[in-house]
């Protein structure tokens, strides 16, 4: 394996990340009742707004302290302070979530400080939770930031050690399908949980009338302070740094036994999310799961040819990366670039592992690899070129793989804002994999029939004649 | 439902009023109230949509990832020849460069950039952090250019400075630059016209060059839509030029009659009746017979092309009312006005930018009663758009989902839209945006429950 160690970067051509308050928005938007404020000037709010709203297609309202020059120079504590007001007017939320944007956090502004006063000032210090996090744009992508504000959230909220026969659920940044998804394994595998974040209505409602500002649903404040009387923890993040790791923190602070898988994406993965379930709960896995694993399998042998003709280049957040990985790697497509915006060292580690096995086993047809962290889209590209990639899975934003070197792109992840349905797209358990694969193939196959006609025609014909 | 006067946000009063009932100064153009929700993008932005059309120059974001994440391909500009602009370049700044200052990590991305791509331009943002850690963006650019030999413009665009319309100035203040030749050479005037506050959004400006050259007008250059540092360069030899999004636009205009001597004048090419009126007032400068001869010739032609069409979406619109929360006044004129081609009345309308003489141009435009509103925010759109029973909302990104999950119309303005809204073509288009998304078959299951569709059955 080849790992790609980026020399120190002047300059990013092309991001393929985010910044870290947007992955803050979307963590909050999964608690009942929540609303969320960015400490900081206007654009941010609205640039991320922006970018939620198109991938998710729901009217994102985050507010910010639009901090001035004025704000800026003295202080943003009484932007802030009316932020909050105007917010508890406009929306009557259960719990503000405050983040902070580079500019708080340069001028240094202690938000810990200023929602505690705020609180005493307005009377407010039992009825209104407020959470900080900080997340300073040069300080990670989204994907740091989605983590942080999980465990944020989890570490100012949860406190009643009470036991009860509940598990804990964390999921990484998914679709809302997905999450469903999720739920509805859940369930079926009769599971008392409680699942967090959980978007899955509030950032894909259903139509009604009238128009609620906050959408129903999300996880509701009282269960995430009942957490650590959980059975245990299912935390859904294999390449979750421990120290961000909502689920070790239940487990340090409060001793619940945590329990980490990759995401549910593939066989192997699916298998061991149920074998995982089964350990904690000690349930048997009902037959209609075994069925859609069957038919999972069935799929597999039957676009196993196809798939083995995939030079894949796969790119988004850590976790995403990890799980799509694995799913070519078990179907015999070639993951041939595979990248992050990310800083993960996590990712490397267990990527390492993943291909070790591979490495070691006497059929090895694997060509090198590249593993790329804290990368942009100029290089993913350049490399994509360099080994003939001609299939790409990830987000919108790689639509330059398509554009620059044809190389056809099978969406995934977020931000998919260039096709309807990005919080649609199904990919988790045996039946989301299935439908993943599908996707895969078609594509590798929809390329092949575009091309062979003239391709076997250069090939075989220009050369008789 | 509560009533106007429970507008929650006190502070937000004198910013939204009731043509006919208004009773205090309409207040415009000022920071957005904390907390409200505000649409509004930042400083930063506005120099950034300004600017990224022009098709070979470098756009280089001094800050952290997400300014230029989020501002990636930003608008749905189309190019005739270079497409550097399409892509997007950070200094990706990091705790340790907060610390120690940017600026050597500046220098070196020019360096790599110009080494990769040999631009002719290049342009270099400030973000809010590099406002507060002062960077000194000119020396860095000044230096740059002086190394490599090409135009390397500091754009003062800290996020925090003003609102949108600050980006604008600061965008002009760098065109501005660019336009200004060596000392003691300047170029000489022709017959052509350079067109401001175009942006060629799915090729409009190819559209309108095509309408001026068959009334016998050349382009020289537009700003910022297609053109490039050898065209830009070329600008002030143009013996006029017409300013369309006067919002990003004006003050470039104001400072190139002030400085190169070009007059300006206002012109409008969305909707028929500003289009044909805005030919018309070009032509006239000209005072040449003939030319206002081809002119009438053009409208003729072109209107009566369309006319079928309109008056069939008409016929179907008649009545219907539109909510307009646009960016910039201009373009919420314009519409008003195209909306009254379709037969349909406008009753909310609301700018991120407007400036007061727009905000009065509104005024005289609507009828009583119609709300209008600056910087608003989802609460008050909500609000409004309820209590004037609007059917249809134009806006962008932000304010789709929010129209959708109302169960209204919705029409895209924004500037990564991907079909013309410009000339008599974006007129027919518009129109048949209109009726496509107002008179969509899937309203009719908007007020319809399950429950109550059983029962239908039955009978």
């Amino acid at each position: 394996m080849k790992n790609q160690k980026e020399s120190y970067r002047n300059v990013s051509e092309n991001p393929c990340n985010m910044c870290m308050p947007l992955g803050g928005i979307i963590a909050f938007r999964g608690i009942e009742g929540s609303m969320t404020l960015l400490h900081g000037s206007q654009g941010c709010a609205t640039y991320m707004r922006r970018t939620i709203s198109e991938h998710y297609e729901e009217p994102i309202d985050v507010a910010s302290s639009s901090l001035n020059e004025k704000g800026t120079v003295f202080g943003g504590e009484e932007n802030l302070k009316k932020g909050l007001d105007n917010v508890r007017l406009l929306y009557e939320p259960k719990m503000i979530g405050v983040l902070t944007t580079c500019l708080a956090e340069t001028i240094g502004e202690d938000i810990g400080r200023i929602t505690s006063r705020y609180l005493e000032e307005r009377q407010l210090t039992d009825g209104l939770p407020i959470v900080n996090v900080p997340t300073p744009g040069y300080g990670g992508s989204h994907s740091e930031g989605y983590w942080r504000t999980v465990f944020t959230i989890i570490s100012s909220l949860a406190e009643d050690r009470m036991s009860h026969a509940k598990i804990n659920v964390i999921v990484p940044h998914i679709s809302t399908a997905d999450l469903r998804e999720i739920k509805r394994m859940l369930r079926l595998m009769n599971i008392d949980f409680i699942l967090l974040p959980d978007y899955a209505d509030t950032l894909d409602a259903p139509y009604s009338k009238p128009y609620k500002k906050i959408p129903d649903g999300g996880t509701r404040l009282e269960d995430i302070r009942k957490m650590p009387g959980a059975k245990a923890t299912l935390e859904i993040g294999l390449t979750v740094e421990d120290s961000q790791s909502a689920g070790k923190y239940l487990e340090n602070e409060f001793g619940v036994p945590l329990f980490r898988v990759p995401l549910p994406v593939g066989i192997e993965s699916t298998d061991r999310f149920f074998n995982t379930l089964k350990l904690i709960s000690g349930k048997e896995i009902p037959d209609e799961i075994s069925r859609e694993r069957g038919r999972l399998l069935d799929g597999m042998f039957d676009s196993h040819k196809y798939n083995f003709e995939g030079r894949a280049a796969i790119f988004g957040e850590p976790e995403q990366v990890y799980a799509v990985t694995r799913l070519c790697l078990e179907n015999g497509i070639h993951p041939l670039v595979i990248a992050t915006g990310s800083r993960s060292k996590k990712l490397e580690q267990l990527l390492h592992a993943e291909f070790a096995k591979i490495d070691g086993s006497p059929d090895n047809h694997h060509e090198k690899y590249e593993l790329m962290s804290d990368t942009d889209f100029a290089h993913i590209l350049e490399k994509s070129r360099e080994v003939k990639v001609n299939l790409a899975v990830g987000h919108s934003e790689g639509k330059i793989l398509t554009e620059r070197a044809d190389i056809p792109l099978v969406r995934y992840g977020f931000p998919v804002i260039d096709r309807v349905g990005g919080q649609r797209i199904l990919s988790a358990g045996y039946q989301g994999s299935l439908c993943f694969l599908d996707r895969l193939t078609n594509t590798l196959l929809e390329n092949k029939y575009r091309n062979y006609r003239s391709e076997m025609y250069q090939k075989y014909y220009q050369i008789y004649k | 439902m509560e009533s106007r006067s429970n507008l929650a946000i006190e502070e937000r009063k004198d910013s939204i009023q009731t043509k006919g009932e208004q009773t205090q100064p309409f207040k415009c153009n000022t920071d957005s109230v904390a907390g409200c929700v505000s649409q509004r993008a930042c400083v930063y932005c506005g120099a950034r949509v300004v600017l990224n059309p022009i098709t070979d120059a470098i756009h280089l974001v001094h800050g952290p990832i997400g300014c230029a994440s989020y501002t990636w391909d930003i608008r749905g500009s189309l190019t005739s020849g270079a497409d550097l602009f399409r892509f997007s370049f950070s200094t990706d700044l990091q705790e340790m460069d907060i610390i120690f200052g940017g600026e050597k990590k500046l220098t070196r991305a020019i360096d790599d950039l110009v080494a990769k791509y040999h631009p002719p331009l290049m342009f270099v943002y400030s973000t809010c952090i590099v406002g507060v850690i002062g960077d000194d963006l000119e020396a860095v650019c000044k230096a740059a250019s002086k190394r490599h030999r090409i135009q390397v413009i500091p754009v003062q665009s800290s996020g925090f400075i003003g609102s949108k319309s600050a980006g604008y100035k600061a965008a002009c203040d760098a065109l501005m630059r660019l336009m200004e030749p060596p000392p003691g050479e300047e170029l000489e005037k022709d017959k052509t016209i350079n067109y401001l506050g175009e942006f060629n959004l799915a090729g409009e400006l190819w559209i309108i060059q095509n309408y001026l050259k068959r009334i016998g007008i050349e382009l020289n250059v537009a700003l910022t839509g297609d053109s490039s540092y050898d065209t830009l360069k070329l600008a002030t030899k143009a013996c006029l030029n017409i300013v369309q999004c006067a919002g990003s636009m004006i003050y470039t205009a104001n400072q190139m009659k002030e400085r190169f001597h070009i007059p300006y004048m206002n012109i409008s090419f969305i909707g028929i009746e500003d289009t044909s009126e805005s030919l018309r007032r070009i032509a006239r400068t000209y005072q040449d017979t003939e030319m206002m001869r081809r002119t009438e010739e053009l409208i003729q032609t072109e209107t009566e092309a369309i006319a079928p069409k309109i008056a069939y979406y008409r016929s179907k619109l008649q009545g219907k009312k539109a909510a307009i929360y646009v960016g910039g006044g201009f373009k919420a004129i314009s519409l008003i006005k195209q909306f009254r081609e379709l037969g349909i009345e406008v009753v909310m309308v609301g700018t991120q930018t407007g400036r007061e003489e727009e905000y009065e141009t509104i005024n005289d435009l609507v009828k009583e009663g119609t709300v209008i509103m600056d910087d608003t925010n989802p609460s008050e759109l909500e609000k409004f758009i309820i209590e004037k029973e609007a059917d249809l909302l134009v806006g962008g990104v932000k304010e789709r989902p929010l129209a959708y999950k109302m169960g209204i119309a919705f029409i895209d303005h924004n500037h990564d839209r991907k079909h013309p809204l410009s000339g008599y073509a974006g007129a027919a288009n518009f129109a048949e945006e209109v009726y496509a998304t107002v008179c969509s078959p899937v309203w009719a299951y908007r007020e319809r429950c399950l429950s109550t569709g059983a029962k239908e059955e039955r009978t």
